[in-house]
C-alpha cells in the first residue's frame, strides 16, 4: 500500500469517526505561530503550608508538617490553565499525544484528560516553540500562586495509633461532608474566576499536576527531624479543590487511587517560565530583584 | 456455642476441636501471640504448593512469609503477546499459602525500587482494612508487614488492591493468589469422615484484556503504564481477549502437564480474582467440591462441573480412577479452547474395563 493511500484512509477515519474535538485540531493546522501564554510574575515571598506527602511516626500515619518555605526568586506562571487549542498544537506536531477528554468541551476550555507525562512534553514542545526554558511548578510554588485558593490536605482526620479505623473513618467522613458533587464538564477559561494575586481558574474542576513527587517520609520519634523517606516519582503531587497523588500516566481523574476525598473531575495543568525572562529583566531593571 | 460445622459434623467433632484451642477461642493477647511458635515458609511457584501438614501439629503457630512484586513483560501466549505484568513472586497467579485455621499469617511484601507502581494486599481471609490492602500499601522502595489470624477455613483469593481504577488494573495484570486455611484437624467429606489427598494442584485462571492495532495484532507497551489507557478501553468492554491457566495458554499443558497415577487423590484448588468460571475435569469427576471453597461446608458430592465464583477460590477432591490424558478446562469451551483455559492432566496406571470398555471397535455401519 503506498504512503498516499495510508494517508488518504486516515483521513477518511477521522471525518467519519472523530467527533467536535477534531475540528479544534484541524483548526489549530491554520493558525499562526504559537502565541506565548499569558502569564503572571509574582513577587518573591514565603509560603507556610502542609508539605505533600504521606508522614509516619512510630508506624503510624501523622498530620501532614506544616512548613514555612522561601520561594527567593519571583514566579512568573501562566495566568490560565494550559487550553485545549494550545494542546492541540502540540498534538497536530506530534509532540503530544492526543488528551483523553472525552467530552464535547467549549474551544477556549483548558486542555483536560492530560497525565504528567502528556504535561511534560507539552512543556518540552511549548519551551522548544517559544524559545523559552517552561516546566510545571513545584507543589509550593503552586500553592503559592494558588494563594486563598490552596486547599492542600483534608483537616480533621483522626490519627489513633491503637485504632487505625478512626482515621479511615474520619476522612471518608470530611468528604461525605464536603457534599461536593462531580463536575466533570470542563468550563471556558474563567469560568472559575481570579484569586487575590490575578490569576485565573484555581481549584475549580480542573486539578493541576505539579513536578513534585509523592514521598513518604518516616519522622523521627522527637518528630522533629526525618528518619527515613522514600520518593516514589511515579507518583506526582496534583493541586485542586483538594490535594491528590497519582501515577503518571493516569489521564482521568476518576483513577484516584492514592487521593482522600472526591477524586479529581479533570487533569489539567499550568506551566512556570524557568529561566529568568523579560519579567526579571524588567524587574531588575526597576530595582525590585 | 457450635459453629455450623460443628452442628453439621456432630458435637463429638466440635468437642475436640474446642478443646484443642482453648486459649485462641477470644482475643489473643500481645504477649501471647510473642509466645508462639514461628515457622518460615519458602513459598513455590503455581501450580506446585509449599510442603505442608494436612493436620496441624500442635497449637497455633506464626506462618512468616517474604513475598516480592515482580513487574516484568510476560509472554501469555504462543504467538508471544505481552502482558506487562504485575505479579506477587514472579508468577502468574502469585504462590498458594497454605496454614491452618487459628495460625497467624505474617507476610512480608517488598516493593523493590526497580518497581515503578504503588502496590498492596486485600486478603480475602482477613478481617479488617479492606482485607489488609489499607495497611500494605507501598511505594517502590518499601516493604511492609502484615499479620492476620486465619479465623475462618478454605481457600481464598488474594490480590492487589491499591485504589480507584487501579484495582481492576492490578488484578487482570497478574496480581493475585489464594492462600488455604485448612481445619486444623484436616479436611472431611460430607459424612464428617476424614479425607486427604496424596497432590495438590493450585491452578489460577486470569482474564486478560490485551489492546489491539488498527489492524487487529496485538500491541505493545515498554512499560505497564504506557498500555494504561488503552487497557482500559479493552477491560471496560469486560470482553477478555485471553483466558488462561497460571499466566500464559498451554502453562499446564505438554511438558508442564499435571502428573498423577491411578489411585492417587489430588485437590485441585481453582482462583479467579476477577471473573466467574466453571472447572470441569474431562472424563473425570469432583469427588467432593467445595465450590464456593469453605471448608465449614460440606463438600459437594459427585459433581461434573464447579462454579468458582469470580473473587474466590473453590477446590475439588478426587481420586483417578482411570490412566490417561483428562484435560481440564473451563467448561464455557470457547473460553477453553479459543482463549486459552485449557490444562491437563497425564495419569498412569492400568485401564479398567469394568468402568469403561470399547465393546466394538469403529467399522461400517451394519446393514442387516
Amino acid at each position: 500500500m503506498s504512503p498516499y493511500i495510508l494517508k488518504f484512509v486516515a483521513v477518511a477515519m477521522a471525518a467519519t469517526s472523530v467527533p467536535v474535538g477534531l475540528s479544534i485540531k484541524a483548526a489549530s493546522w491554520h493558525r499562526p505561530p504559537h502565541a506565548v501564554a499569558v502569564t503572571t510574575t509574582l513577587l518573591s515571598g514565603s509560603i507556610t503550608y502542609p508539605i505533600p506527602g504521606e508522614f509516619l511516626k512510630d508506624g503510624h500515619p501523622q498530620a501532614n508538617p506544616r512548613l514555612k518555605r522561601q520561594l527567593d526568586q519571583p514566579l512568573e506562571i501562566m495566568t490560565y490553565q494550559v487550553s485545549a487549542e494550545d494542546y492541540a498544537d502540540c498534538v497536530a506536531e506530534g509532540s503530544c499525544q492526543p488528551a483523553q477528554e472525552t467530552h464535547t468541551i467549549p474551544v477556549s476550555a483548558p486542555v483536560t484528560g492530560v497525565s504528567y507525562l502528556d504535561a511534560n512534553a507539552y512543556a518540552r514542545w511549548y519551551s522548544q516553540a517559544t524559545g523559552d526554558q517552561w516546566r510545571l511548578p513545584s507543589d509550593e510554588e503552586w500553592a503559592f500562586a494558588a494563594a486563598e485558593r490552596f486547599a492542600g490536605e483534608f483537616e480533621g482526620v483522626e490519627n489513633d495509633a491503637r485504632n487505625p479505623a478512626r482515621r479511615w473513618l474520619t476522612s471518608y467522613k470530611a468528604e461525605v461532608d464536603l457534599n461536593r458533587k462531580p463536575d466533570p464538564l470542563p468550563k471556558s477559561r474563567g469560568s472559575f474566576g481570579v484569586n487575590s494575586l490575578g490569576l485565573a481558574d484555581f481549584s475549580g474542576n480542573v486539578w493541576e499536576w505539579t513536578s513534585t513527587c509523592y514521598v513518604r517520609t518516616t519522622l523521627a520519634a522527637n518528630g522533629g527531624s526525618v528518619a527515613s523517606s522514600v520518593d516514589n516519582c511515579g507518583v506526582h503531587v496534583l493541586e485542586g479543590l483538594h490535594r491528590a497523588y497519582m501515577s503518571n500516566f493516569v489521564s482521568d481523574g476518576r483513577s484516584g487511587g492514592c487521593a482522600v476525598g472526591t477524586p479529581p473531575d479533570n487533569l489539567g495543568f499550568r506551566l512556570v517560565r524557568a529561566s529568568p525572562g523579560w519579567a526579571n529583566k524588567v524587574l531588575a531593571h526597576l530595582g525590585v530583584i | 456455642m457450635l459453629t455450623r460445622r460443628e452442628a453439621l459434623f456432630g458435637a463429638a467433632i466440635g468437642a475436640a476441636a474446642v478443646a484443642t484451642l482453648p486459649a485462641f477461642s477470644a482475643t489473643v493477647t500481645k504477649a501471647e501471640i510473642r509466645g508462639l511458635a514461628r515457622e518460615r515458609i519458602k513459598l513455590v511457584a503455581p501450580p506446585f504448593v509449599h510442603a505442608h501438614d494436612q493436620i496441624a501439629k500442635g497449637g497455633p503457630k506464626i506462618f512468616e512469609f517474604t513475598m516480592t512484586v515482580e513487574e516484568k513483560p510476560m509472554v501469555i501466549d504462543a504467538d508471544g503477546t505481552q502482558l506487562n505484568a504485575m505479579t506477587y513472586n514472579g508468577s502468574i497467579p502469585g504462590p498458594l499459602m497454605v496454614v491452618h485455621q487459628d495460625d497467624y499469617v505474617e507476610l512480608t511484601l517488598v516493593n523493590p525500587d526497580t518497581n515503578s507502581l504503588a502496590h498492596n494486599i486485600d486478603f480475602h481471609a482477613a478481617t479488617g482494612a479492606l482485607g489488609g490492602g489499607g495497611l500494605t500499601l507501598i511505594n517502590p522502595g518499601e516493604q511492609v508487614t502484615l499479620r492476620f489470624k486465619a479465623t475462618r477455613t478454605g481457600t481464598f483469593v488474594y490480590h492487589c488492591a491499591p485504589g480507584g481504577a487501579m484495582i481492576p488494573w492490578h488484578v487482570v495484570s497478574g496480581m493475585n493468589g489464594a492462600i488455604m486455611v485448612l481445619p486444623r484437624d484436616g479436611l472431611r467429606n460430607d459424612k464428617g469422615k476424614p479425607v486427604k489427598y496424596d497432590k495438590i494442584f493450585y491452578i489460577g485462571e486470569s482474564d486478560f484484556y490485551i489492546p489491539r492495532d488498527e489492524k487487529g495484532n496485538y500491541k505493545t507497551y515498554e512499560s505497564a503504564g504506557d498500555g494504561y489507557d488503552d487497557i482500559v478501553k479493552v477491560m471496560r468492554g469486560l470482553i477478555p481477549t485471553h483466558v488462561v491457566f497460571n499466566g500464559k495458554v498451554g502453562s499446564l499443558t505438554g511438558d508442564n502437564a499435571m502428573k498423577a497415577k491411578v489411585g492417587e487423590t489430588v485437590l485441585i484448588v481453582h482462583s479467579q480474582a476477577n471473573r466467574d468460571t466453571r472447572p470441569h475435569l474431562i472424563g473425570g469427576h469432583g469427588d467432593y467440591v467445595w465450590e464456593q471453597g469453605k471448608f465449614a461446608n460440606p463438600p459437594a458430592k459427585d459433581l461434573e462441573t464447579w462454579f468458582i465464583r469470580g473473587g474466590s477460590a473453590g477446590s475439588a477432591l478426587y481420586t483417578f480412577l482411570q490412566p490417561g490424558v483428562y484435560a481440564y478446562v473451563n467448561h464455557n469451551l470457547i473460553e477453553a479452547v479459543e482463549l486459552g483455559a485449557t490444562a491437563h492432566f497425564m495419569v498412569e496406571g492400568e485401564w479398567n474395563d469394568d468402568l469403561m470398555t470399547q465393546v466394538e471397535a469403529p467399522k461400517p455401519i451394519a446393514t442387516n
